[in-house]
């Protein structure tokens, strides 16, 4: 066998992570010189569009706010010892579930009541959509990151099923459902300042954030703390042992998927509660796969999770302002620039390590 | 009327599986070596790109076709790089690969060609056109020139190539030495170490076969189905391929039935969107998204196991550690 890499804890979790990272983006900045820009010009104006005025901070932190539902999607999978690239179908379900309660109750109920509801219809099918794959795997052994994908083409054939027969206004061409009711609206953050006297100025930044860092709390809580959160955490790195235990792996994978697919589901009171107010076609536009990126990154922890949708919310509200400002410049940037992160951060995560302990155990001898 | 139907389906049938039996023929060389390809979806939009880009600017046919098989053989030395050298997670070098592709091919189509991510068209001559334009339509109360010509002869060469490659596939992988190796480095990689041989030397050739194979399926969709490159025109068609691959339990022969199978799904779709269903089922309109979602359900289905069962190569998707 290899021998083990010995490095201290701050190398391991911080440096090396950063490493990765940095040549990730190192890369990307090599494709945007290739494509005749400069990347110190690119990163000037992706940051001061991202973070340089309330308005831009504001559409940096609705999109964290639903790579941080996907990223914890990722990351309570992962902790199973299963790979969830479902994320995307999961918040297409998501969504379908909070439009078809928001078109059934919206003009009967008020927002405090009907709020609540669609939170628990996002949960509740995205929940559903994951625990089909989830029991294949349990108790049909079949491989769950073939039936993830496979799911995911289901729900968006199902979404343009549902949007093109059943929920499009009668006469209306474009493929949406009808504009929901004012009590199935999330409350945008201007909006609620507003009410307080402050004025903000407006951006799709909505209370789900707060709903994403409660979810956060939780899955902290569950992983670490709870019995059965444990249970799960043990099947993912031994699965024979947690058996020899007394822990009953099928219901573990059956639960952790549960809470994985209710997470991604979250997606749709973001998106389709959140900010469009109707139920539109791929509305979830990749999110599911930037949860991938964010939980690698953030090293399936939650507190690493919102520091990197953090990074993607940044990315990806910038990359639109580089593209507005730069001609030639495609936003499509950010999708390779997440791509390279998950391929340096994720598949290669460790090709640097024998480096850094080198230079580590040379630096300890040398002293 | 029928023989025109059953022309143009058999015709459209051939035309949409081509790419998904060259990309599923691909996946069947890489995962019987043992190493899951996520990435097929990916291979086939980068090469899709090399072909459409180099293709429009070279005027040439060949180099189209050369660069796209380049391009994606880069891809998957890259996918070995990470998960066959450094031994990484190979699913997510797979949906890394899918990401970067989906992003760089319209970044650099953007740059390049100011279209918003579209090629140039590539000039009628340059593309690959059907080897019998003279059976390019049915034709009504011709049984023989429609069936045989238009639906069996009217393809551009790519279409048998396809074929052709089920068939070197199949012989490689069943009838030869080096093929015997392959499928031995996906089920016991310590006994092909133990016989003397580099397991990953092996998966590296796997991988290269695989990205030439890749590179055809890409170029048929800018060479030939379309006459330049669009955004993720792929469309799913690497998991299509993928699903194909498993739908066939990894064997060539059954994996060209399934591309078939799902080729025909897609051709019959497309010509029952606004059909009337018979009033005996209910009537209403066929719902076309079902039949499109079927190649996805039927391997769902056949995963779990209520139609046979697919068994995977042994040490599929394990790096392989050398024991000393």
């Amino acid at each position: 066998m290899s021998q083990p890499l010995h490095l201290p804890r701050w190398i391991d979790i911080g440096l090396l992570p950063l490493w990765n990272l940095a040549i990730a983006l190192l890369v990307a900045g090599l494709v945007v010189m290739v494509i005749g820009h400069s990347p110190w010009q690119a990163l000037t104006v992706l940051l001061n569009g991202a973070l340089g005025s309330v308005r831009g901070l504001g559409y940096s932190l609705y999109y964290a706010t639903t790579f941080i539902f996907t990223g914890l999607a990722v990351a309570v999978a992962i902790h199973a010892g299963l790979f969830n690239i479902g994320g995307e179908g999961q918040a297409t379900l998501g969504g379908i579930g909070v439009a078809l309660v928001a078109l059934w109750l919206g003009a009967k109920l008020p927002a405090i009541v009907l709020l609540p509801l669609l939170v628990v219809a996002a949960a509740v099918f995205g929940m559903l959509w994951a625990a089909v794959p989830a029991y294949l795997q349990a108790w049909r052994g079949s491989h769950i990151v073939i039936t993830t994908i496979m799911f995911n083409f289901l729900a968006a054939g199902l979404n343009g099923y549902l949007l093109v027969n059943w929920l499009r206004p009668a006469g209306s061409m474009s493929v949406e459902s009808a504009e929901f009711a004012e009590s199935a609206r999330m409350p945008a953050l201007h909006q609620m300042a507003a009410a307080f006297g402050v004025e903000l100025p407006s951006s799709p930044l909505n209370f789900s954030l707060v709903i994403a860092l409660l979810a956060c709390v939780f899955v902290g809580w569950f992983l670490w703390k709870s019995a059965a959160g444990y249970a799960v955490r043990a099947v993912g790195s031994a699965p024979r042992a947690a058996h020899y235990a007394g822990i009953r792996p099928r219901a573990q994978v059956l639960l952790a998927m549960a809470i994985s697919g209710a997470l991604a589901g979250m997606v749709g009171i973001n998106e389709i509660s959140g900010v469009q107010g109707k139920l539109t076609l791929d509305f979830v536009a990749g999110a599911g796969f930037t949860g991938i990126a964010v939980s690698l990154m953030g090293r399936n922890h939650p507190v690493g999770i919102v520091l990197a949708s953090l990074l993607f919310g940044v990315l990806y509200q910038g990359g639109v302002e580089v593209s507005f400002e730069l001609q030639g410049f495609s936003r499509e940037m950010v999708v390779t620039a997440q791509g390279l992160i998950v391929l340096f951060s994720g598949a290669m995560a460790t090709v640097s390590a024998p480096l850094f302990a080198r230079v580590y155990a040379a630096m300890k001898g040398g002293r | 009327m029928d023989e025109v139907l059953i022309a143009s389906v058999l015709a459209s049938t051939l035309r949409v599986s081509a790419p998904l039996l060259l990309c599923a023929m691909a996946g069947v060389l890489s995962e019987r070596a043992g190493v899951v390809d996520l990435g097929l979806e990916g291979k086939m939009l980068f090469a899709a790109f090399a072909a459409a880009a180099t293709a429009s600017v070279t005027q040439s046919t060949g180099l189209g076709l050369l660069a796209a098989m380049v391009v994606a053989c880069c891809a998957s030395l890259m996918h070995g790089f990470a998960c066959v050298t450094n031994r990484g997670d190979q699913v997510v070098s797979g949906v890394a690969l899918n990401m970067i592709a989906a992003g760089l091919t319209v970044v650099l189509g953007i740059a390049w060609f100011q279209q918003g991510g579209q090629t140039p068209p590539i000039a009628p001559e340059v593309r690959l056109t059907a080897i019998a334009p003279a059976f390019s339509e049915p034709q009504a109360g011709q049984w023989f020139a429609s069936v045989f010509g238009h639906g069996l002869l009217s393809h551009n060469v790519l279409v048998y190539v396809a074929f052709l490659m089920v068939a070197a596939v199949w012989f490689f992988l069943e009838r030869t030495r080096p093929g015997l190796r392959l499928r031995a480095v996906g089920e016991n990689p310590a006994m092909v170490e133990a016989a003397g041989m580099s397991v990953q030397g092996l998966r590296y050739q796997a991988l290269l076969m695989n990205g030439v194979l890749c590179g055809l399926a890409g170029a048929y969709l800018t060479l030939a189905q379309n006459a330049a490159f669009s955004p993720n025109m792929t469309a799913g068609r690497g998991f299509i391929a993928l699903a194909a691959m498993i739908f066939g339990k990894w064997k060539p022969l059954p994996t060209m039935a399934a591309c078939l199978l799902f080729g025909f799904l897609d051709a019959v779709a497309i010509r029952m969107q606004g059909v009337q269903l018979p009033a005996g089922l209910g009537g209403g309109e066929v719902p076309v998204q079902l039949i499109q979602a079927l190649p996805y359900i039927l391997t769902v289905v056949l995963l779990a196991g209520f139609i046979g069962s697919a068994i995977a190569p042994k040490a599929l998707g394990r790096p392989y550690v050398k024991e000393r």
